[in-house]
């Protein structure tokens, strides 16, 4: 009988080891997997590359795992907020590599991973200092740049609900980068408000099959801390 | 000086915008705009991180940590609203499938390129997220902006001085002073604030320009 789902975060992350490259889901806090971010730090990997939108808010979460100095590299769109100011510290104290992605290409390189795309041409950035240095053409009258996937070791995601083969249904906006995250990773982990019995799901509203996903855990506490930001 | 306020700005653009138009607004000055969408409409609202008929602020009480806008402030699905995941939002944005997208800037060059994402100051940590997949995105790009900076410098641009968002990319550009077309040929003024002559708009932007606008 398969059963992906584990008694607790920290028996889910035990294997993130240092210079992993972890996927962390979210969208400022809605879907971020704060449980297993906090056992991550318990766990005590380090020099971490992460991929997140953001580069955490306030004290919690993914702002807490570079507050502890874990995280080597960021790769993210959006890291300057009213309460990024545990990366903003790093970043100035050169402590932390920042590397920047508008938004859809950061999607499209993790959604091209989990895809098995080499790399893809996209209009996004052309002309910007954010395509500096990387491979252009021209396709049909329009500028394109070469932007290679985002592959990673780990990815931590926060959903809704899951069973045991790793079905999950996620909740509103909290939905944003999880369902192709728990694609471009080695191995995927779950933070999930309910597990329901084999079945429960409806099959036509699965939003994130469970060969994407493959560690479960039950976190009995909502899933979202608030935590103010402005962008 | 007599100027357009940001209301009379955010109402002259949501003018612009038709029955049936898929629409995202950017950060800061153009959130302005869903306040004037006239209600005997249906404009599809898009946020970038994954909602499509989004409607206003919640009551206070209401709010949904899990149902934010790009902002990350809450706010609210309307009946026939949907949910996605950010590939399929970007590709909205990127496909060409959004009609309008209007966001703020720095500075609007007068071939469209569009700089609004970064100064580019040494110590500035730069963000840059969705404004450049809009930019070169949208079937039809508007820019609201204040007209000239806080030292009286026009934020229209022979180039420019900031980093680029996005090249030739702008359509429409609405100030607190004037509503202007970037075209093939040149920026076209459409409508100016009364009491300003078109001398002194051409004096104060600095840049060619040309047109037989109307008061607004």
């Amino acid at each position: 009988m398969i059963d992906k789902t584990l008694a607790s975060p920290a028996a889910a992350v035990t294997d993130i080891g240092d210079a992993a490259t972890v996927m962390i889901g979210g969208f400022g806090t809605a879907g971020m997997p704060y449980a297993l971010i906090d056992a991550l730090i318990d766990a005590g990997a380090r020099d971490l590359t992460i991929v997140n939108n953001n580069a955490g808010n306030g004290d919690v979460g993914l702002a807490a795992l570079i507050r502890e100095k874990r995280v080597r590299k960021i790769i993210c769109s959006f890291p300057r907020q009213v309460d990024s100011q545990h990366f903003d510290t790093a970043w100035r104290a050169r402590e932390i590599e920042l590397e920047l992605v508008p938004q859809g290409n950061l999607a499209e390189r993790i959604r091209a991973a989990g895809a098995g795309i080499g790399a893809f041409f996209t209009p996004t950035g052309y002309g910007t200092a954010l395509a500096e240095g990387k491979e252009t053409r021209v396709i049909d009258g329009r500028h394109y740049v070469l932007e290679y996937p985002i592959h990673a070791d780990f990815a931590l995601i926060g959903a809704d609900r899951g069973d045991r083969w790793g079905n999950l249904v996620y909740r509103k906006t909290a939905r944003n980068f999880g369902p192709v995250m728990a694609a471009a990773a080695r191995c995927t982990i779950a933070q999930v408000r309910e597990i329901v019995p084999l079945g429960t799901l409806d099959p036509e509203h699965i939003v994130t099959p469970g060969i994407f996903v493959h560690r479960v855990v039950a976190i009995d506490a909502p899933v979202v801390r608030r935590a103010r930001a402005d962008a | 000086m007599q100027r357009f306020s940001r209301e009379q700005m955010a109402a002259r653009v949501a003018h612009d915008i038709p029955e049936g138009a898929y629409v995202n607004l950017g950060i800061g000055l153009p959130t302005l705009v869903a306040n004037h969408l006239p209600r005997d409409r249906d404009i599809f609202l898009h946020s970038e991180n994954g909602v499509l008929g989004m409607g206003p602020a919640p009551s206070p009480g209401d709010e949904d940590p899990d149902l934010i806008n790009a902002s990350k402030q809450p706010v609210t699905l309307l009946p026939g609203g949907c949910y996605f995941h950010h590939a399929d939002s970007f590709a909205m944005m990127r496909g060409g499938h959004l009609d309008f997208c209007v966001l703020g800037a720095f500075q609007v060059s007068v071939t469209g390129d569009l700089a609004n994402w970064h100064t580019g100051a040494k110590d500035a940590i730069p963000a840059v997220g969705g404004a450049m997949d809009l930019a070169i995105g949208a079937k039809h790009v508007l820019v609201m902006m204040e007209h000239l900076t806080k030292s009286g410098a026009s934020k229209i641009v022979p180039c420019c001085t900031y980093p680029i968002t996005g090249l030739a990319c702008v359509d429409r550009i609405f100030t607190d002073l004037a509503v202007i077309d970037v075209t093939p040929t040149g920026l076209e003024v459409v409508e100016i604030v009364a009491g300003l002559e078109f001398d002194e708009l051409r004096r104060l932007t600095g840049v060619p320009l040309r047109g037989a606008p109307a008061p607004g």
